[in-house]
């Protein structure tokens, strides 16, 4: 048996090494946050901010370069805002389904395919959209080109669809069944006490889980690049389309000089984009809880 | 007991089967050795039989010289089997861009280098002529356009195949990305620099050439060598795209392919070795077999 002092001295080793893991976490979030920032302003210092935010037109190999983002904010807010208009009622009825309806045969079967969806990598939804969806989208709408924001909109829903099912659920399953039942003594049917028992309590594990899907609908750049297009127009649904994400991850292999810099801008951008979407998220939920 | 045993030798196996990838003879085959470090080793110091060499080349930039690459480093394996020649399709400016870093041993460009390219440091060392071939969908009636027509469909002036004499449909133009050598130069020649308006801006030739297989209203322009039968090359101002009129400059849009090293910067044995053989009019029907025109010397 270790004496009293040696077990303490573990303890309180153990404990330091767990703090260092946990501040591993924090000190990343730092360093990519200063490293953005600092990469980021000169280029924004030089164009202008302005002219940078809310400039139409980006040209950045042009003779006369021309830096203005405008568009690929617009395309990121609207592919993402359609992304989750599609993706939020369809994942969360799913999920009202594998939690509260279906018999357990069935979820047997749904469940393990909504695993599946959550883990196909990206490039293998752009490939199925470049090779299938594109091409119907030209039919269907009878455009010159498929690769449109329409096309990368159905690929983000997709995308999303197994985070939200999954958190959704969840949230769902832990709603106390002292709640339904009262419900279901009251006189309610059984689908009425889903809607308005079930899901108001679950509602911050939804809320919850459509933060998560917008956080990847709005980082995704892969699967993006092969439906969208990629010319940098200000967005329509059925023109081709450039996001903040193919904006950097298209150009930034031979970039130099003024180009290099404005691509580390808009990546900060895009980095506060998603804090700015987490923040009011965040207070959101807390206002509802008080 | 056993079982710990069993698991901490397997663990021991494992660690000691990592470490088997290290060293050798200067062959990184897990790691990936920078340009100065690749060791030589020349058995006779004269010129007649090539010296046996080792190492790696690491070349990278476009995609339109993938076929050419392909060949030249398949058939240069045989001259030095030491030698590992490796390429990655990144884009034009990009392999020129890597190269004047120092992270790859030859820049690949496929278009002309530009005066700012070279006055930072790149030596262009030109290893085939390409055409750059205007292709169209199988389903496509047109056969032939005139530069001009390629313009206007460029630039969106033309909007509608029925107006060039085809059928009804909106004209889908494919481009390629900022960076490409295939725009840089469909885009001189043509003159239609900073004025093109596309449907669609694809990052390498192969993607070109997919895009317009699947969609009757697209045209795009890709690397003679790339192009197959999937896609149909239309004539330029009546003279059709082939190695021949390429060769004698009755094909107008066409531009070298350029193996581009930075100037001050010594290549190792191997790189040099290589660029010696691509250069050389050895390989000449290699460059011809993969679809690509040997320079006029």
């Amino acid at each position: 048996m270790k004496t009293k002092g040696a077990r303490n001295a573990l303890e309180v080793a153990m404990n330091i090494v767990f703090l260092i893991c946990g501040l591993i976490a924090v000190a990343f979030v730092l360093f990519i946050s200063v490293y953005l920032v600092l990469t980021g302003l000169p280029a924004i210092r030089e164009i202008g901010l302005v002219e940078f935010l809310f400039g139409r037109e980006w040209a950045s190999t042009a003779a006369e370069p021309k830096f203005g983002i405008l568009p690929f904010i617009l395309t990121s807010v609207y592919g993402t805002a359609g992304a989750i208009l599609i993706g939020v009622p369809i994942g969360l009825f799913c999920a009202i389904f594998l939690a509260k309806v279906a018999p357990p045969r069935l979820t047997a079967v749904v469940r393990p395919a909504v695993d599946l969806l959550a883990g196909i990598p990206s490039v293998v939804y752009g490939l199925v959209g470049m090779i299938v969806l594109v091409p119907a989208v030209r039919e269907w709408f009878h455009l010159p080109d498929g690769a449109s924001l329409f096309a990368a909109i159905l690929v983000l829903a997709v995308m999303i669809l197994p985070s939200i099912i999954s958190v959704s659920e969840t949230a769902l399953k832990a709603v106390p069944p002292e709640y339904e039942e009262a419900s279901l003594g009251l006189g309610a049917t059984w689908i009425e006490t889903v809607f308005r028992v079930s899901v108001p309590a679950a509602s911050s594990g939804i809320a919850a889980s459509v933060v998560l899907g917008i956080g990847r609908a709005i980082g995704e750049a892969m699967a993006i690049l092969m439906v969208a297009g990629n010319v940098a127009n200000m967005p329509s649904l059925f023109k081709s389309v450039k996001f903040l994400t193919t904006a950097v991850a298209s150009e930034m292999s031979y970039s130099a000089g003024l180009q290099r810099q404005a691509l580390f801008s808009i990546a900060l951008v895009l980095f506060l984009f998603i804090m700015l979407i987490n923040v009011i998220l965040n207070t959101l939920l807390k206002g509802k809880k008080g | 007991m056993k079982k710990k045993t069993l698991a901490l030798l397997l663990s021991a196996a494992l660690c000691v089967g990592m470490l088997a990838g290290c060293g050798g003879s200067g062959g990184g085959s897990a790691g990936t050795p920078a340009p100065e470090t690749s060791a030589p080793e020349t058995s006779a110091p004269e010129t007649q039989a090539p010296a046996a060499l080792s190492g790696t080349v690491n070349t990278n930039g476009s995609t339109s010289m993938e076929k050419v690459m392909g060949a030249l480093i398949e058939s240069f394996g045989s001259v030095q089997s030491g030698v590992t020649v490796s390429y990655s399709g990144t884009g034009s400016s990009s392999g020129i861009q890597s190269i004047l870093d120092g992270t790859c041993d030859i820049g690949l460009s496929s278009r002309a280098l530009k005066d700012e390219e070279v006055s930072n440091g790149a030596v262009a060392h030109i290893v085939a002529l390409d055409g750059v071939a205007i292709i169209v969908n199988p389903a496509n009636t047109v056969e032939d356009l005139t530069v001009e027509d390629i313009a206007k469909l460029a630039t969106g002036a033309i909007s509608n195949w029925s107006e060039l004499g085809g059928a009804d449909g909106p004209v889908a133009f494919i481009g390629r990305e900022a960076g490409s050598g295939t725009r840089g130069a469909f885009e001189e020649i043509v003159g239609v620099a900073d004025q093109c308006v596309y449907t669609n801006e694809l990052t390498s030739t192969g993607d070109v050439i997919a895009n317009v297989a699947s969609n009757p209203n697209a045209i795009g322009y890709a690397s003679l060598s790339a192009v197959d039968d999937t896609v149909k090359a239309v004539k330029v101002n009546g003279v059709e795209a082939s190695e021949a009129t390429v060769q004698d400059g009755s094909y107008a849009i066409q531009r070298p392919f350029v193996m581009v090293t930075k100037d001050g910067a010594a290549p190792s044995d191997a790189t040099q070795a290589f660029l010696d053989y691509a250069m050389s009019g050895d390989v000449a029907d290699i460059i011809r077999a993969a679809g690509a025109v040997p320079p006029v010397k």
